[in-house]
């Protein structure tokens, strides 16, 4: 019953990363299908229409179900205790936005064995494709309906906990980067989930209640289903970067033994990415023939966010500029992110001009571009931050053998998985496909061996992170030499109430 | 109030959120299967909104018992403010997504389909012959021909009702300050009766739109905008006369001190908000 009825903000925050890890794995076996059936050209495994709900269910779990739940689950657990609270400002409705998710992904799997099997349309879920979704339609809805609950809820107890919870002495400008950049995440959550809820409710009303939202014959039309959509889309991708960057900017310093180059400046970047991310939407749907107006502002505006995005990688490089570098799994990762994160940005600079992306447009070098951002970039945050600050959390050191295995096992194969997909998608290879022409087969078998690799890789993760909460070397409680912040001035592990009096902060 | 905590009053276990969530699932299941055609739907959707009911009184029920103990110092207050403010803003996008789907069909997407801008082709070779503009039913005159409400009507009053009671509820909440209850009280009856009569115009327009003026939820694009945004509001303003009532039960059991009566202004906010929305609907839908 603890687990059920809690309001600890840590036990919260565990339940988050473990819901986070299923989600991975139940993801993770859906990606496995989609390059079992990729690895050779022709028919293989499944048939088409099980390998689109694959696509469409893998993004929609790996989304809503793992990143974005992990990533509120590191902030329940740290930013309490970043900021010298008590806990999180309303327990009770923390609780709550967490016990949802279960319910909601419950739901959402459940679809698979309805009539007319699970959702295939893509997760951008457009009309009129997916009104042709059978009994699983209203339920796809109503659980992207319950996990935007979930996630409003959460979003508003970050925001209020960092406004109203803060030690005394602890200004905004003194407050770790992760605390400020979930700051502004939770913002960017609270203006676009209901936006995303308003579309999803027009199209259930288009299919059940006979409006015309999406339907030209009435007056509507189905492209205002994409504008709305990625009014919210575009925020939501930054929803899950902009954490990542304040773990980052956590881990570099600590192990660079350097204070982070450039504070003000990361704050700056983090809000300029943020306002930018709401006027950027229409550049992906550069193909869908809008007036070229709009074509030009949406990309001038996309190639603006390079400019705080560079900000941030220039001042990460910076910190580590003559630092006193160690290089433990934690920081190993946050360099692979600051590396291959970039990548990811570049093809996506690439992608922006909306000339170039005629022709990559829903081709495997999208796939590629946000496999990147979102795998090399938030995924290895959160595994950053799980080597981190795992040591706090269990008072447990983890096994750094296992985990720079780990790390460089991932680190090749997630390359060899994605770097192909490049190739493929510049060379035409169109994405949610499941067969394709003999011409591919080469580098789609290349990335369905790193991809199978990379999966089973993800089995060593999960057994260091058990291995470290069951035992092993204490930690210490500052455990890391460079490591600042308020988190560590706790015992590890942190005891159950982090600060019931506030500690002062010069 | 007796004494204010200096410590934030952190609360222990509680079962109300997990009810929340059942509740909330077994709502949301009956629905998508009434939407399937499942005839236990209903029943179950039901089943799902009294398990929400009984939540609601229970788990606010708990809140306002530790509030009249005294467990929430002036930080915790400030939470629960700056929450409020937070969900307002959440509630203003969902509007906003309705909002712009209005602007979207009215400035671009139907321009278009007459033939504005790059829809020339599809106007020439798919609509040529459609050349309604705002209101339409669209090329297809989805739902049949159809009649508008007009705004000076019935929406025109709607409009006086809803400002009144922002004036209404001030004044309450002036009374309230003033430590006056008898006329804390009389006022929020006022702004309740208000909210009432505006719920009761709104049910005798829908009648009238969907018997006299053939105006439906099906009638296209102007149907679907019309009775989406106005349903939503009024959804919103039944939600905000409920929490109306209930301040106003608490006003009347001296629930409210001068300095301290959160839920007075949380709900107070709430009613503005809806009031708000109004007036870009009465603008927006009514008379341009």
């Amino acid at each position: 019953m603890r687990w059920i009825t809690t309001t600890n903000h840590k036990d919260i925050g565990s339940l988050y990363l473990l819901l986070a890890l299923l989600m991975f794995f139940i993801g993770g076996a859906m990606a496995m299908v989609i390059r079992a059936e990729l690895f050779q050209p022709g028919m293989q495994l499944v048939d088409p229409q099980f390998f689109n709900s694959m696509t469409t269910v893998h993004a929609l779990v790996m989304i809503f179900g793992a990143v974005m739940p992990a990533f509120t689950g590191l902030a329940n657990w740290l930013i309490p205790m970043m900021i010298g609270a008590p806990d999180m400002a309303l327990p009770r409705l923390n609780n709550f936005s967490f016990w949802i998710l279960p319910f909601a992904f419950t739901l959402l799997i459940s679809t698979f064995f309805m009539d007319g099997g699970a959702p295939a349309g893509g997760w951008t879920l457009y009309p009129p494709l997916v009104l042709q979704t059978g009994a699983a339609f209203p339920f796809v809805i109503f659980a992207i309906h319950l996990m935007g609950i979930s996630s409003i809820m959460g979003s508003i107890n970050v925001v209020v906990t960092i406004l109203n919870m803060r030690a005394p002495g602890m200004t905004l400008m003194k407050m770790p980067l992760f605390a400020w950049t979930w700051l502004i995440t939770a913002y960017l959550l609270i203006a676009t989930m209901p936006v995303l809820a308003g579309a999803v409710t027009m199209l259930l009303t288009d299919k059940f209640a006979g409006t015309s939202f999406f339907s030209a014959a009435g007056g509507g039309d189905p492209v205002m289903f994409q504008h709305i959509f990625w009014f919210f889309g575009h925020p939501e991708v930054y929803i899950l970067i902009l954490p990542a960057f304040g773990i980052v900017s956590a881990i570099v310093p600590t192990f660079a033994r350097k204070p982070l180059f450039g504070y003000s400046s990361m704050v700056y970047a983090t809000a300029s990415i943020a306002f930018l991310s709401f006027i950027v939407w229409a550049h992906h749907m550069f193909t869908v023939g809008m007036p070229v107006v709009g074509e030009l502002f949406f990309m001038y505006a996309t190639m603006m966010i390079a400019v705080p995005t560079g900000v941030k990688v220039f001042n990460w490089v910076s910190t580590m500029w003559k630092g006193s570098m160690t290089f433990e799994t934690p920081m190993l990762f946050a360099i692979g992110f600051i590396f291959m994160f970039t990548i990811g940005g570049f093809s996506g600079l690439m992608l922006a001009i909306a000339p170039a992306d005629f022709q990559y447009h829903d081709t495997y070098f999208v796939v590629a571009h946000f496999h990147y951002v979102l795998v090399t970039g938030a995924v290895y945050s959160i595994m950053a931050a799980t080597y981190y600050w795992l040591p706090k959390w269990t008072g447990n050191m983890y096994d750094e053998r296992l985990g720079k295995l780990h790390f460089w096992i991932s680190t090749i194969s997630v390359n060899v998985l994605f770097f192909p997909q490049h190739f493929l998608g510049l060379a035409g290879m169109p994405r949610r496909i499941p067969d394709y022409s003999v011409q591919f087969a080469d580098w789609n078998m290349i990335s369905s061996i790193g991809g199978f690799v990379f999966g089973l890789s993800q089995l060593m993760f999960a057994y260091v992170v058990f291995k470290t909460i069951r035992g092993g070397e204490k930690a210490s409680d500052q455990v890391w030499e460079g490591a600042q912040g308020l988190e560590w001035t706790l015992p590890s592990p942190a005891p159950y109430h982090s600060f019931t009096d506030a500690p002062v902060v010069k | 109030m007796a004494h204010a905590s200096d410590h934030y009053y952190v609360p222990h276990g509680s079962y109300w959120p997990i009810i929340a969530s059942v509740g909330l699932t077994i709502g949301v299941v009956g629905a998508a299967s009434a939407f399937n055609g499942s005839s236990t739907g209903y029943a179950v959707l039901a089943v799902g909104l009294a398990i929400i009911f009984y939540m609601m009184f229970g788990w606010f029920g708990t809140v306002i018992r530790e509030s009249l103990k005294g467990e929430y110092n002036e930080q915790v207050d400030r939470s629960f403010r700056q929450g409020m403010m937070w969900f307002i803003f959440s509630e203003v996008m969902f509007f906003a997504a309705f909002f712009g789907a209005l602007f979207y069909a009215r400035m671009l997407s139907v321009p278009w389909l007459l033939g504005e801008d790059s829809g020339a082709a599809t106007h020439e070779f798919l609509w040529s012959s459609f050349n309604e503009a705002w209101p339409t039913n669209g090329p297809a005159g989805v739902g049949g021909e159809f009649q508008t409400v007009g705004a000076w009507g019935i929406p025109a009053l709607n409009t006086l009702l809803l400002l009144s009671s922002g004036v209404t509820i001030t004044l309450s909440h002036w009374a309230l300050k003033a430590n006056d209850r008898a006329k804390t009280v009389l006022w929020l009856v006022a702004t309740v009766l208000l909210g009432a009569v505006f719920l009761g115009f709104q049910a005798y327009e829908y009648i009238h739109a969907y018997h006299e003026l053939n105006l439906t939820l099906e009638s296209g694009i102007y149907g679907s905008t019309f009775f989406m945004l106005t349903g939503f509001h009024g959804f919103h303003v039944t939600l905000g006369t409920i929490m109306l009532i209930v301040i106003t039960i608490r006003a009347a059991k001296g629930h409210f001190t001068p300095d301290n009566h959160f839920a007075f202004e949380g709900v107070a906010w709430y009613w503005h908000f809806v009031d708000v929305v109004w007036l870009g609907l009465f603008i927006f839908v009514y008379v341009l």
